[in-house]
């Protein structure tokens, strides 16, 4: 009995140390060495593996900001200028500061403003139907509202609008993460900058018709009609292509381009107080009158100083 | 036995109502609106201006690049417009507007009915005439018929196959042209023969059209060097790899071309229209169009200017049925719904379908039950439930290894799915992402 037991320890514990030590020679013979501060690197990292700084995830971009000589073009949206500055006191490399940006969608088209022109059945997805064709409406470049993009938002910050059949970003929520931008095959999702208490000004549509045709086909459409231009001080407002686009580094958001647009399409967002369009508009067009009468009347002026003067002349000439 | 390609296919009820329906010449329309990508390749470069007279027959835009074709006035007038013009692609594209008056053509063209047999053509002069001539291929692609004139020096022809099989439901714009001018085709059938060198030439026809299984076989009694293919019948038998499979039992290579395996093959439009080009210097202006569907009152064949909107041919055709679901550019395989009913015609539309409200919409999707009918019908012996999930789920390069590119788009698997999953929608989304 006490032989059987005997044999039994002594052939575990000796296969147990052989396997040991097997294990403990592989260890040593197939160690990898990993840098210890891609660990600390990644810990800091917000760990949303949402791609949006270019690499597939959290860890692999880890591995290419310690790897990297010069880091001064990664960044990590999400994390912001915050986690960049731990990540830059771990490395002691220098990193750029950026501007925390939020994605807003560039198309108003409701089912109001921009009707129906056919009905579409097939798979509801918007790079389907953009291949398909134009989309439902009269407007070829506008949102076809399937939802790709809201699929595509890992932060929940996007949801369709049922009333107009839009996506929505929740600006709180969205970490300007790139990933709806490149959802949307037509483009109308944009990266803008927060700036102050996340005020914006920006063209809200994508159409490159000519305004005729863009304003047929909806409502609310840039029309390229460039009075927004000359309502802007500061040269921040441009039209190609029969589009306006507002350069967000230039625009101190003064909100003067809003009433003049004559299709409602500059949309302003989070201002506590919208532009009053309505008494803009009125006082802008007093002003216009106001400039006509005072051109009439020096133009009257001018004609009767000129009258005067040649009343003048023939005198003096008849002396 | 009758020949057919042995992997796959389907047969949808062929409804081939205007059947019996000569092909009809359709009055010029008031307007035409002629898009300058017609055709696979670069689109053309207009070369007219606003407010300029054409002939018919007038070059408007030429073929820029060797994969591209020119593009011909198909009515004389005053071009009126040089903009964006909605067409069969569902988006704008520039296209050249011209208001018609009278009828007046270029004096080259030789407007006589009399069949001319005689040729005295160079192989080169033949592919030049019909680049300059505007051909491309009339069986719904649009590749330009000069390239495939041309294949590469180290790969030679050695049968021309005729493609007469008009597998798509519906349309007979083929089988009424080989009924009413046989002849002519034998004649544009001589004309390739000579412009690729083969000798041995190949007619593929299907059964269920007996009466041109019928002529042809009468007019080339004797004729050792044609021979006249009965096919049974099965879609999409019309697809170029496997007319070639049916034919002479070869498999053209995944990612080959034709010539591969020393054929080519032209759609029997295509070769009147080369027939056309050569004797009668005719560029090509118009072409037949199949206008049908089962409440159309009056289901026809027209011969149709090029450019003429969509909504005038159905007009002719005795109006828009009050039950109308989908108006369809094609048959109903392939063919793509139309947006909008001012579209012009192209070279490409081989039919307009008006498909019946009931009939016209899709089912609800369901999910796939693992039936694997797709992978059954499958031409090419792809497996479409399989493309399908690797594209949604975004597997991009999977796909690719699973040799989606060899897809003909032939819509078998959309059409057996009993889930009514959108199995080609996605295999195209996947073909564009991964190009």
């Amino acid at each position: 009995m006490t032989d059987t037991i005997l044999y039994t320890v002594i052939t575990l514990t000796s296969v147990g140390v052989i396997a040991a030590t097997i294990l403990y020679i592989l260890t040593l013979y197939f160690k990898v060495y990993e840098n210890p501060l891609i660990g600390e690197v990644d810990e800091v990292l917000p760990g949303a593996n949402c791609a949006g700084c270019g690499s597939p995830g959290c860890r692999p971009f880890a591995e290419k900001l310690v790897n990297s000589d010069d880091i001064s073009d990664l960044f990590c949206p999400v994390g912001g200028n915050d986690v960049m500055a731990q990540v830059a006191k771990i490395l002691g490399k220098e990193v750029a500061e950026k501007d925390p940006e939020v994605a807003v969608l560039l198309c108003q088209g409701s089912c109001e403003v921009r009707p129906k022109t056919n009905f579409y059945d097939g798979p509801s997805s918007c790079s389907i139907e953009s291949m398909i064709y134009g989309g439902d409406t009269g407007c070829q470049y506008g949102c076809l509202g399937g939802g790709e993009c809201v699929d595509a938002c890992t932060f929940d910050a996007m949801y369709m609008d049922e009333k107009t059949g839009l996506p929505v970003v929740i600006d709180d929520k969205c970490t300007g993460c790139n990933a709806c931008v490149t959802a949307c095959p037509r483009e109308l999702l944009e990266l803008r900058p927060k700036q102050k208490r996340d005020l914006k000004v920006y063209v809200g549509c994508k159409n490159l018709e000519k305004g005729g045709v863009a304003k047929k086909s909806c409502n609310v459409a840039c029309i390229g009609c460039s009075k927004c231009i000359d309502a802007c001080s500061k040269d921040a407002i441009t039209v190609e292509d029969n589009l306006a686009y507002i350069d967000a580094a230039l625009c101190t958001l003064c909100r003067k381009c809003i009433p003049v647009c004559p299709t409602d399409s500059i949309i302003e967002e989070n201002f506590p107080k919208p532009v009053d369009k309505e008494k803009a508009r009125a006082k802008a067009k007093e002003k216009a009158k106001a400039k006509k009468e005072a051109e009439k009347k020096a133009k009257e002026a001018a004609k009767e100083k000129v009258a005067v003067a040649v009343a003048v002349k023939e005198e003096q000439k008849k002396e | 036995m009758l020949r057919t390609f042995p992997k796959g296919g389907i047969h949808p009820a062929d409804n081939k109502i205007s059947a019996d329906r000569p092909i009809e010449e359709l009055p010029l329309p008031k307007v035409v609106s002629i898009p300058i990508s017609q055709h696979i390749g670069a689109p053309a470069e207009i070369v007219v201006e606003k407010k300029q007279k054409v002939k018919v027959g007038d070059i408007i835009a030429t073929a820029k690049g060797y994969v591209s074709s020119n593009i011909h006035a198909t009515v004389s007038g005053v071009v009126t417009k040089i903009d964006t013009v909605l067409d069969s692609s569902g988006y704008k594209n520039p296209a050249v507007t011209i208001r018609v008056k009278d009828d007046e053509w270029i004096d080259t063209v030789d407007q006589g009915d009399e069949i001319i047999r005689e040729f005295e053509l160079t192989q080169e002069e033949i592919v030049r005439k019909i680049m300059e001539a505007g051909i491309v291929g009339l069986g719904g692609a649009a590749f330009p018929s000069h390239v495939k004139l041309a294949p590469p020096k180290d790969k030679k022809a050695d049968i021309l196959i005729v493609n007469g099989v008009e597998c798509e439901p519906y349309l007979t714009a083929d089988h009424r042209l080989m009924i009413e001018k046989p002849e002519h085709i034998l004649v544009g059938i001589d004309i390739l023969k000579k412009a690729l060198g083969v000798e041995k030439v190949g007619i593929g026809v299907e059964a269920n059209t007996p009466d041109a299984v019928k002529i042809f076989q009468q007019l080339t009694k004797g004729r050792k060097d044609i021979e006249v293919y009965p096919l049974k019948v099965k879609y999409p038998q019309g697809g170029e790899k496997q007319l070639i499979k049916a034919v002479t039992g070869e498999e053209v290579p995944a990612g080959g071309l034709p010539i591969d395996v020393g054929a080519i093959v032209h759609n029997v439009g295509t070769v009147y229209a080369v027939y056309e080009a050569i004797q009668k210097n005719k560029p090509l202006v118009e072409r037949i169009v199949t206008v049908t569907g089962k409440n159309l009152e009056n289901p026809s064949n027209f011969r149709v200017r090029i450019g003429t909107p969509v909504s005038d041919i159905i007009e002719a055709a005795g109006g828009l049925p009050e039950d109308a679901g989908k108006i369809i550019n094609g048959g109903p395989m392939m063919g793509k719904a139309l947006s909008d009913v001012t579209v012009p015609i192209t070279k490409g539309t081989s039919g307009i379908l008006i498909i019946p409200e009931a009939e016209g919409r899709r089912g609800e999707v369901k999910s796939c039950i693992r039936c694997s009918r797709c992978v059954s019908v499958c031409p090419m012996g792809l497996e479409p439930y399989l493309l399908m999930t690797l594209i949604e789920k975004k597997f991009d390069d999977r796909a690719k290894d699973e040799d989606i590119f060899d897809c003909i788009e032939c819509g078998s698997c959309n059409y057996i799915c009993p889930s009514h999953r959108p199995l080609l929608d996605y295999i195209r989304l996947g073909k564009k992402v991964l190009k």
